[in-house]
């Protein structure tokens, strides 16, 4: 044993204490003269000094010159949060010399003078963290980071182009790729979209080429129509349960020939189709769209005569050549190993139905714009042509902006994409149908690479911008002009009087959401989200891609909505980041690994059912619990449990906590 | 060379120490044989005069046992500190308060009041209290002050060593003696006995499941306790897991679990809460209602995990008391 | 209770690394102010919090203790937070018995985006116990100094 907490102890303390002004960041709140020469008093403090920026490099080289110079053995940084510079510090400790775990800070930003009014009153919380970061760290022993091989295996979860870009970027760096993506197809929304922003090139000619390159990237086993349904393990060593939903089609010698789907007994197709919003139907046995990656026909067991009823004259299969079609196939329940995940599981439009009076459901020729996506898609269920529900041709055209968005009934924030892809379909619409287009917004926000451009290129080609919540979608006519149409009621803000505009079709720019099941995407994997659901990445700033789970790295607009080269870039940047993991080879643990103390232990086992990770288990011969320190991560339930204080942690002991809490009460 | 001076006292406790200093048996008398005993009311004729007219440190050891209750207690306690070399809290009460230490549940008009006008088997409809001076013919006779709480020794003198249990295991109480008379002694403030938790020595601990999980709690009336299975395991609240070993388990082994004497062992602050702690984490229940009705179940939390150590805890007594 | 303009109350919390320190953290971060009467003391999991540690508080002079984990179902270490639960019902009837106010000894679940979470809920302790006055516990007795009079031992149990 490594950390068995004896012999560690470095003599008799000499801190040095060290309090970071933030610029004024902590300064503005706290004195920090007062509290350097507060600390000064402090039993065990050698030095105490102040600088502007401590975590910068002259101030790091102030705290390695004072350990050489007064050598210092104990170090105490007051600052900013643990969470954000500890490693920063415990690296300019360990550069003097010192072990770098004999450092402990005092959280005086984030906990004291970004949150409290008072000077006077901050400083004095400051004084009180600073004292119980000096009694504990008199009590800190010198501790080793573990080294652990890493599995040099990718997992991505979804098939977004978030998570196409990730794959192929690991894939092309030679690292194997695990894609895993619930639905039949990888695309995601992109694959629906037909033109993308401001360019104007085409979704499905960017999109399909790298959907392709994933389906024959010899690096990249990709699994659609799967789910995880499981994750163990740490950073660099992941076992992960992937359960792949039976297809009632074998995969491997589907060839996508699609003479199955025309034999199939249903001769008209029936059932909504899902890729197309519902704007089209599809047969039980269907493939989701022609590109669809891999192009391997799916089963709907929910409608499938043989599947739902047991009853079938199996045309489907006579018409395999190659046997493909299997409705014996079970749900199959697979275990892998990956060293880092990335979640690109994506978001989930508005639904609409939420904002009543915008008449979504109601009046047949409202549509939510990813329904528009595919109307406008040559591919689309009327091949591109604009034909509205009841087969008419629209003459006028509302945008209804920051539907879902920018609403304190629905969701406060921007969307970030629709003024951008409203502007995008208010071009579409205007040159394939030629109607008037009516664009209703609140603010236009086209912050981006040619995005003010793009805007000034609609305002030109003569679509109406009306600025102004729409108050509602109304049939009610009041003049014979109205009649028959949808009127869109406003409160132009730049005209300053409400006005009536009467259309044949309402476009709802509806906002982006994260995903259903985010929460329990996020408890799957131990990351954290935000109250709409959108994964917390471990810093907003400077780790926008990681997340508080080592080794769990996030891409797309399962962070927050964005727009695709957004998605892409970021996608990239979380490739890098797990490459970089796995390229190291190794991941270091924190020494907080708990372990007992064989002197005190009675052998009571009431740690052993503590432990969520087996890590605990009786010596029959020796008669004490021993902790197998590779399967502790370290969060010191058994260590409160233990009723002898066998069990201790290493960096939590209990004397250490203790004399914090003295050092915070009693520091005066 | 003379023989060690040796004393025993008996402060607020039911004398069941003093039991076990005789349970010694044949032991006795080499004890006897080894030490001279200058004091020792409960079995000879001793006064506190004859304490007083010692040399400060002329007693070589003293095993006191009982809580501090009473102002004369307390006094006697201060002297015997100064004509000791070494003191030794004898026994729970001494050690942590004991069972009087749960008096201090309570205020001393409380009990005052309960004893002597509201037992069942007192009738005072006057409510004569017991007073501090009275006057009788021959001039004033005084009674010892009922002080506010119960102190444990070490509350009220410095103690050397421990001896713990109710009563103390003749074992430890012979290893004591031979410690004390080889001079081998441990660190001062050391408590003589084994520094692991009862588990270790019990004969059922092979019966305790690696899984542990606490869904009920009974009490040893309410059902037939199998003899060999792990008591914990049967739904009876026994502290083995936080209370220091030492005794042989002998609760244990007539069938009863284990009420927690001996304390805890020398790295727990507050002992009833270290039990608390083990056996909560234990419950089965992550439901807060289920969770709640487990813990109504403990019908007396601090007589149950507390009822040899109430002064020693970080509360010491009830907080108006 | 005593002089509330003159009383302020000392809290020390317990947070767990992953959710509540983090949320506070966010609290900052978001400049949220609160009441400064809090000091944090940061462990790895709510599991890692001994009821001797809360009750070492009091001891030491807090007037209370606020513990903080991760909601029932997101414990960064499966189930910690459920130990802690456990720990804290008991720990509440033990209080009870020993006539402290429960109300000092506050469990909150609070996740890493509730940065409001942790404004409201130290502000409300805060208020709290201000409203109930300082924890005072009785004092715990020592022993005398050596060369202490017995009468002076005497007077002070009697006081």
């Amino acid at each position: 044993m490594s950390n068995n907490g004896n012999g560690r102890t470095n003599g008799s303390p000499r801190i040095g204490v060290y309090i970071c002004h933030c610029g004024i960041n902590i300064a503005a709140k706290v004195d920090v003269e007062r509290v350097t020469r507060f600390a000064e008093t402090l039993p065990g403090v050698v030095v105490s000094k102040e600088y502007k920026f401590m975590c910068s490099d002259p101030g790091q080289e102030l705290i390695q010159k004072d350990i050489r110079e007064h050598d210092l053995n104990r170090i105490v940084v007051a600052s900013c949060s643990p969470l954000m510079h500890e490693e920063t510090f415990r690296k300019a400790t360990a550069n003097a010399g010192l072990n770098p775990f004999y450092f402990q800070m005092a959280n005086i930003r984030e906990h004291v003078s970004w949150v409290t009014k008072d000077k006077d009153l901050g400083t004095e919380k400051a004084k009180a963290l600073v004292a119980g970061a000096v009694r504990r760290v008199s009590l800190h022993q010198a501790l080793e980071k573990k080294r652990v091989d890493v599995h040099p295996d990718v997992l991505i979860v979804g098939g977004g182009i978030a998570g196409i870009h990730a794959a192929l970027t690991i894939a092309n760096s030679g690292r194997k790729v695990l894609l895993v993506e619930r639905e039949p197809t990888i695309g995601g929304h992109m694959a629906m979209f037909d033109k993308t922003f401001p360019t104007l090139d085409c979704a499905a000619c960017i999109l399909t080429p790298k959907m392709s390159q994933v389906k024959d990237h010899p690096n990249i086993t990709l699994w659609s129509y799967s789910e995880v349904t499981k994750v163990d393990g740490f950073a660099g060593n992941f076992t992960i349960q992937v359960t792949r939903k039976p297809r009632y089609v074998n995969e491997d010698e589907c060839v996508g020939c699609m003479l199955c789907i025309d034999s199939c007994v249903y001769k008209q197709a029936r059932v909504d189709d899902e890729f197309n919003q519902g704007l089209s139907k599809r047969k039980p046995i269907y493939i989701p769209f022609p590109q669809a990656t891999p192009p391997v026909v799916v089963i709907d067991p929910e409608t499938c005569m043989q599947l739902s009823k047991g009853k079938c004259k199996q045309l489907c299969a006579e018409a395999c050549e190659k046997h493909a079609i299997d409705f014996n196939q079970k749900e199959e329940v697979i275990e892998v190993q990956a060293g880092a995940i990335i979640l690109a599981t994506g978001f989930k439009t508005f639904n609409p139905m939420r904002i009543p009076e915008y008449g979504y459901g109601r009046y047949l020729n409202v549509y939510t714009s990813l329904e528009v996506e595919r109307l406008v898609n040559a591919s689309g269920p009327t091949g591109g042509e604009v034909v509205l529900r009841d087969g008419s041709k629209p003459k006028s055209i509302a945008i209804i902006h920051c539907v879902g968005s920018r609403d304190h009934k629905t969701n406060k924030y921007c969307s970030r994409v629709c003024c951008m892809y409203s502007l995008k379909l208010a071009h579409l619409m205007k040159e394939r149908s030629n109607a008037e287009v009516y664009n209703f917004y609140i603010d236009m926000r086209t912050p981006g690479k040619g995005y003010e451009e793009f805007y000034d290129k609609l305002l030109e080609e003569g679509t109406h911008f009306i600025r102004g919540r729409v108050a509602e979608v109304t049939d009610w006519a009041l003049t014979d002009a109205e009649e028959g149409k949808m009127i869109v009621r406003v409160e132009d803000t730049l005209v300053g009087m409400p006005r009536r505009i009467p259309v044949d079709m309402v476009i709802l720019s509806v906002g982006l959401e994260a995903q259903p099941d985010a929460d329990d995407v996020r408890r799957l994997f131990g990351v954290s989200c935000s109250k709409q659901g959108w994964f917390t990445e471990r810093h907003p700033k400077l780790a926008p891609v990681s997340t508080a789970t080592d080794g769990v790295f996030l891409a797309g607009a399962c962070q927050g909505p964005k727009d695709i080269p957004d998605t892409v870039a970021q996608a990239g940047a979380a490739a890098a980041e797990a490459l970089a993991m796995i390229d190291k080879g190794f991941v270091e643990l924190e020494p907080n690994t708990a372990f007992i103390d064989e002197e005190v232990c009675s052998g009571c086992k009431s740690c052993i059912p503590m432990c969520p990770y087996t890590a605990i288990k009786r010596d029959d011969e020796k008669k004490v619990a021993v902790i197998n320190e590779a399967l502790c991560k370290g969060c010191g339930t058994c260590v409160a449990t233990c009723p002898s204080g066998a069990a201790q942690q290493n960096l939590f002991l209990d004397e250490q906590i203790y004399e914090e809490i003295e050092g915070v009460l009693n520091y005066v | 060379m003379s023989k060690p001076k040796a004393g025993f006292n008996w402060f607020a406790s039911c004398g069941g120490c003093e039991e076990a200093v005789v349970d010694l048996h044949e032991a006795i008398l080499d004890v006897v044989a080894a030490v001279d005993i200058v004091f020792w009311p409960c079995a000879m004729d001793f006064k506190k005069d004859d304490v007083r007219a010692m040399r400060d440190g002329e007693m070589d050891v003293c095993f006191i046992n009982g809580a501090i209750r009473t102002s004369e207690e307390e006094e006697i306690a201060h002297l015997l500190r100064r004509k000791t070399k070494i003191v030794i809290a004898f026994g729970s009460c001494s050690h942590m308060g004991g069972i009087p230490g749960l008096g201090n549940l309570f205020t001393r008009d409380e009990i005052l009041e309960h004893d002597f006008t509201q037992s069942f088997s007192v009738v005072n409809p006057e409510k004569t209290y017991p007073q501090e001076v009275t006057k009788v013919p021959e001039g004033e006779v005084e009674l010892p002050r009922f002080l506010d709480y119960v102190r444990s020794l070490n509350q009220v003198i410095d103690v050397d060593y421990y001896l713990p249990g109710c009563p103390p295991p003749v074992a430890l109480l012979r290893n004591a003696v031979q410690a004390v008379l080889s001079g081998e002694l441990p660190p001062r403030g050391t408590v003589l006995a084994p520094d692991k938790a009862l588990c270790q020595e019990c004969p059922r601990l092979d019966s305790k499941p690696d899984d542990l999980a606490i869904t009920e709690f009974k009490r040893p009336q309410e059902i037939i306790i199998d003899e060999e299975k792990c008591l914990l395991a049967q739904g009876l609240l026994c502290l083995g897991p936080a209370t220091r070993s030492g005794c042989g388990a002998p609760c244990v082994n007539g069938n009863m679990p284990c009420t927690g004497c001996l304390g805890p062992t020398s790295r727990v602050k507050d002992y009833g809460l270290s039990t608390m702690t083990v056996f909560a984490s234990l419950f089965e229940s992550k439901d807060e209602k289920e969770i709640d009705e487990l813990v109504d179940k403990i019908v007396d939390p601090v007589g149950s995990f507390n009822r040899y150590s109430l002064p020693s805890t970080f509360l010491h007594r009830k907080a108006n008391v | 209770m005593s002089d509330a303009a003159a009383f302020e109350p000392r809290i020390v919390a317990f947070f767990c690394n992953w959710c509540t320190y983090t949320a506070a953290d966010l609290t900052g971060v978001s400049r949220m102010a609160y009441e400064p009467n809090v000091r944090v003391i940061r462990v790895m999991c709510s599991g890692r919090i001994d009821p001797e540690f809360i009750l070492a508080a009091l001891r030491e002079g807090a007037d209370g203790v606020l513990i903080g984990g991760c909601h029932p179902g997101d414990c960064h270490y499966i189930e910690g937070n459920y130990k802690m639960l456990r720990r804290y019902r008991l720990l509440l009837k033990y209080l009870r018995a020993m006539g402290v106010d429960e109300r000092r000894v506050r469990l909150e679940w609070i996740a890493a985006s509730e940065g409001d979470k942790v404004q409201r809920v130290v502000n409300e302790l805060t208020w709290t116990i201000r409203e109930l006055g300082p924890l005072a516990l009785p004092v715990m007795p020592q022993p005398e100094g050596a060369g202490a009079s017995e009468e002076s031992a005497l007077a002070e149990a009697n006081a």
